[in-house]
C-alpha cells in the first residue's frame, strides 16, 4: 500500500496505484498519476475518464469496451469510436489505465 | 514500459542454456485478509504456519493418491527439463518442471519419508521455512499448470498437480495470491471475474444487440435470464467485456439465431471460469460450479453450452458431474455439458448454417490450441476430437487456413504464457517470456506462410496475446476468437434482404 499526494493531501492507493477509496477522487489526482506515467492528460482523455465515472456511477463497474467505445463515437466523432484510437490515448489499455486516473477499481478476471 | 528485456526469437523448439534465479525477483501479489477470508482461508500467515503446511499436505497425501505417486516417482530421467515455456523463456532453472516439483518434493520427503526424517541432507530433503513459502509462491506461480511436461515425462508426473497442491497449501496458511483469490470472491459476491452486475451486464448485451442489427440488418438477440430457454450458455465474462472476446460471443450468438435454437445467459451464472482450480482448492471449485446447476435449474433449461474458455472446459468436461451433477434433469440426446464448437461443428455438418467463406478472405488463420482443452479435456465422441473440431470450425469458414509447426500444437502446444492465475500486470514479465515459444512457432508461420492470425479458444489466452504479442512486433489485434470467424462468414435467415427495399428516411 502507498500513497499518493495531491495538495498536500495524502491519499491511499494499492500497490499498482489504484485509489483504494473511490469517494476520495479529485480531479487533481488524475493529472498526477498521468504524470508519473509521461501521459498528458488532453481534453479527449477528459472525455474518457468522465464517462467511466459516470458509467460507474450507474453500474459499479467500468463500461465494457464496446460501451465506452461506442460512447466516445457518439462523443468524439465516428472514427474515434474504436479501441485502436483509446489506445492511442491509453497505451496501457484503456480498461486499466483510464480507470485508475479516474479513481476505480482496476477490472479483474480474463482481461 | 517494461523493465525486462523481451527475449529474442529463436528457431521453433530450440532450447536456451540455463541460468540461475534469472525470475526470482518476479512473484505475485499476496492476497489481502479480505480476499483470502471470503474463501474460508486465513486471512495472513499463521503463527504456527510449518505445523498447519505440513497438516495440509499430509491430508492432501491422504486424498489424492496421484500426488504421492508424482512425489515418489521422479527418477531425474531429465525428459521434462526443457519442455516449459516459462523455462524456455526465463532461461530460470527453477522452471524446469523437475526443479519446481523438487521445491515441494524436498518438503514432502522431509516430514513424510523414512530417509528423509533421519537423513535429509542424504536425499535433498529440507524443513518448510518461511524462505520456502515465499519461494512456493514465487514458483508455482511460475507455472501456468498446462501439463506440456506430462505429456513428455514417461512416469506422466503432472506439475499441474503438484502446483495446485503447493497453491493449496499457501492459502491454507493464508499466504494466497491476490489475482486469483480476490477473483474467486467477485463469483461469489456478484456471479462473474469481473464483478459485472447484473444491470450492466444487460446493458452490455442490449449494446451488442444493436451492433448486429446495424452490422447485418437482423435482430439478433443475447437473452439474459430467460426461463424456459431450451440451452443455458455458460461463457467467460471476458466475452461481455474485452476485445476480441466480444467477437466470439456474437458469433455464439448468430450460430445460436441461424439454428433457430431458443438460449440464454444467466446473470446469477455469468462466468464460465472457475479459478477454484488453479488454486487447487475443491471447495472453492464446487462452490462456484454450483452456481451452474443452481441457473440450469432456476431457468429450466434442457442443455448446457460452454463458450470459448479453455480451463472451464477442463472443469466443466472432466469434472462438472462429480461437483454439481446429477444432471438428470437436461435433455439426454446431448452431451452435458456440450462445446459451443461442438454444437456449431454439428450444425455444420447437418448443413443448418449459411456460410460464406469468402468473408474471411482477407484472412489467413493459424489455430492455437489452448492446454486445458488439449490435454484436459476432449470434443465430439473420437480421440482428438479437441484438435479436430476447431480446425473443422475454422476451414468451414475460412479458406486460408495454415497450421503451425508439429511439437508445438495438439497435445505438444504451448501455453500462452498467461494461463493458470497468472494472467495478471504484477507477472507481466514472466508471461511476456512464457510465450515466447508459441511465438516463435507463430513467427515461422508468418513469415512462410503469409499468416495474419492467431486464432484462441479461450478467454485467458484471448487475453494474454492482445498484451504480449506487441512486444514481439505482432498488432494487438491478430488474436482473433474462434467464433468470430464465424462471425463473418455467417449469413444469417434474412440478411441482406432488407437492402432490395428503399431505406426509409428517419425524421430526427
Amino acid at each position: 500500500m502507498g500513497t499518493i499526494t495531491v495538495d498536500g493531501k495524502d491519499y491511499e492507493v494499492d500497490e499498482e496505484g489504484y485509489l483504494v477509496n473511490l469517494n476520495e477522487w479529485v480531479p487533481a489526482m488524475a493529472e498526477i498519476m498521468a504524470k508519473d506515467e509521461d501521459c498528458t492528460l488532453t481534453d479527449a482523455h477528459w472525455e474518457v475518464i468522465n464517462f467511466l465515472r459516470e458509467y460507474y456511477d450507474e453500474y459499479q463497474i467500468a463500461p465494457a469496451v464496446r460501451v465506452l467505445t461506442k460512447a466516445i463515437g457518439k462523443k468524439l466523432g465516428a472514427d474515434k469510436g474504436n479501441s485502436k484510437y483509446l489506445y492511442e490515448l491509453f497505451p496501457y489499455g484503456p480498461a486499466k489505465q483510464a480507470c485508475k486516473y479516474a479513481g476505480l477499481p482496476k477490472p479483474t478476471g480474463c482481461v | 514500459m517494461a523493465d525486462f528485456e523481451t527475449p529474442e526469437m529463436k528457431e521453433v523448439l530450440s532450447t536456451p542454456k540455463l541460468s540461475r534465479g534469472a525470475t526470482e525477483h518476479v512473484s505475485p501479489y499476496v492476497a489481502k485478509p479480505d480476499h483470502q477470508e471470503k474463501l474460508g482461508f486465513p486471512g495472513e500467515l499463521v503463527e504456527n504456519f510449518e505445523e498447519v503446511a505440513i497438516n495440509k499436505m499430509g491430508d492432501l497425501l491422504g486424498k489424492y493418491r496421484g500426488f504421492r505417486v508424482f512425489l515418489d516417482s521422479c527418477v531425474k530421467c531429465g525428459a521434462c527439463t526443457d519442455k516449459c515455456h516459462y523455462y524456455l523463456g526465463t532461461t530460470d532453472a527453477k522452471n524446469m518442471p523437475v526443479a519446481r516439483q523438487d521445491l515441494l518434493r524436498s518438503v514432502y520427503r522431509r516430514y513424510f519419508t523414512f530417509s528423509g526424517k533421519y537423513f535429509p541432507k542424504l536425499v535433498g530433503a529440507r524443513d518448510l521455512t518461511k524462505e520456502v513459502l515465499d519461494e512456493w509462491h514465487t514458483y508455482f506461480h511460475q507455472c501456468s499448470q498446462c501439463r506440456r511436461c506430462s505429456v513428455f515425462c514417461p512416469y506422466g508426473i503432472d506439475t499441474a498437480e503438484i502446483s495446485m497442491a503447493a497453491r493449496e497449501i499457501l492459502d491454507s496458511v493464508g499466504h494466497g495470491q491476490k489475482y486469483c483469490n480476490e477473483i474467486i470472491g467477485k463469483v461469489f459476491k456478484i456471479g462473474n471475474n469481473l464483478g459485472l452486475p447484473e444491470p450492466a451486464l444487460a446493458d452490455t448485451l442490449e449494446g451488442l444487440e444493436e451492433e448486429i442489427k446495424d452490422d447485418t440488418g437482423v435482430d439478433v438477440k443475447l437473452p439474459l435470464d430467460q426461463e424456459g430457454a431450451e440451452v443455458l450458455l455458460i461463457t467467460p465474462s471476458a466475452d461481455f467485456f474485452a476485445e476480441p472476446h466480444i467477437d466470439g460471443l456474437i458469433g455464439y450468438a448468430k450460430v445460436f439465431h441461424a439454428a433457430g435454437i431458443s438460449w440464454t445467459m444467466s446473470s446469477y451464472a455469468s462466468e464460465a471460469a472457475n479459478f477454484g482450480m488453479f488454486i487447487g482448492s475443491y471447495e472453492n471449485m464446487r462452490r462456484i460450479s454450483r452456481r451452474i446447476r443452481k441457473a440450469a435449474l432456476d431457468l429450466g433449461v434442457k442443455r448446457i453450452v460452454f463458450g470459448e474458455c479453455g480451463h472451464a472446459w477442463r472443469v466443466a468436461y472432466s469434472f462438472l458431474n462429480t461437483l454439481a451433477g446429477p444432471w438428470d434433469f437436461l435433455d439426454p440426446k446431448y452431451p452435458v455439458p456440450q462445446h459451443m464448437l461442438e454444437l456449431t461443428h454439428s450444425l455444420i455438418q447437418e448443413g443448418k448454417l449459411n456460410l460464406d467463406k469468402s468473408q474471411n478472405d482477407h484472412i489467413k488463420p493459424t489455430f492455437h490450441d489452448s492446454c486445458n482443452v488439449a490435454r484436459a479435456s476432449r470434443m465430439g465422441n473420437k480421440p482428438g476430437g479437441q484438435f479436430e473440431i476447431p480446425r473443422a470450425v475454422i476451414k468451414s469458414v475460412c479458406n486460408n487456413y495454415v497450421d503451425m509447426e508439429p511439437g508445438t500444437t495438439h497435445e505438444a502446444t504451448f501455453c500462452c504464457g498467461g494461463g493458470g492465475g497468472l494472467l495478471t500486470d504484477d507477472l507481466m514479465e514472466i508471461r511476456v517470456k512464457g510465450a515466447l515459444p508459441r511465438m516463435e512457432a507463430y513467427k515461422k508461420v508468418v513469415e512462410n506462410n503469409g499468416v495474419t492470425n492467431l486464432v484462441a479458444i479461450c478467454a485467458i489466452c484471448k487475453a494474454q496475446f492482445t498484451k504480449v504479442m506487441p512486444y514481439y512486433g505482432y498488432g494487438m489485434d491478430s488474436i482473433m476468437s474462434a467464433h468470430q470467424l464465424v462471425s463473418n462468414a455467417i449469413v444469417l435467415p434474412g440478411q441482406g434482404e432488407e437492402t432490395a427495399e428503399p431505406v426509409e428516411a428517419s425524421e430526427a
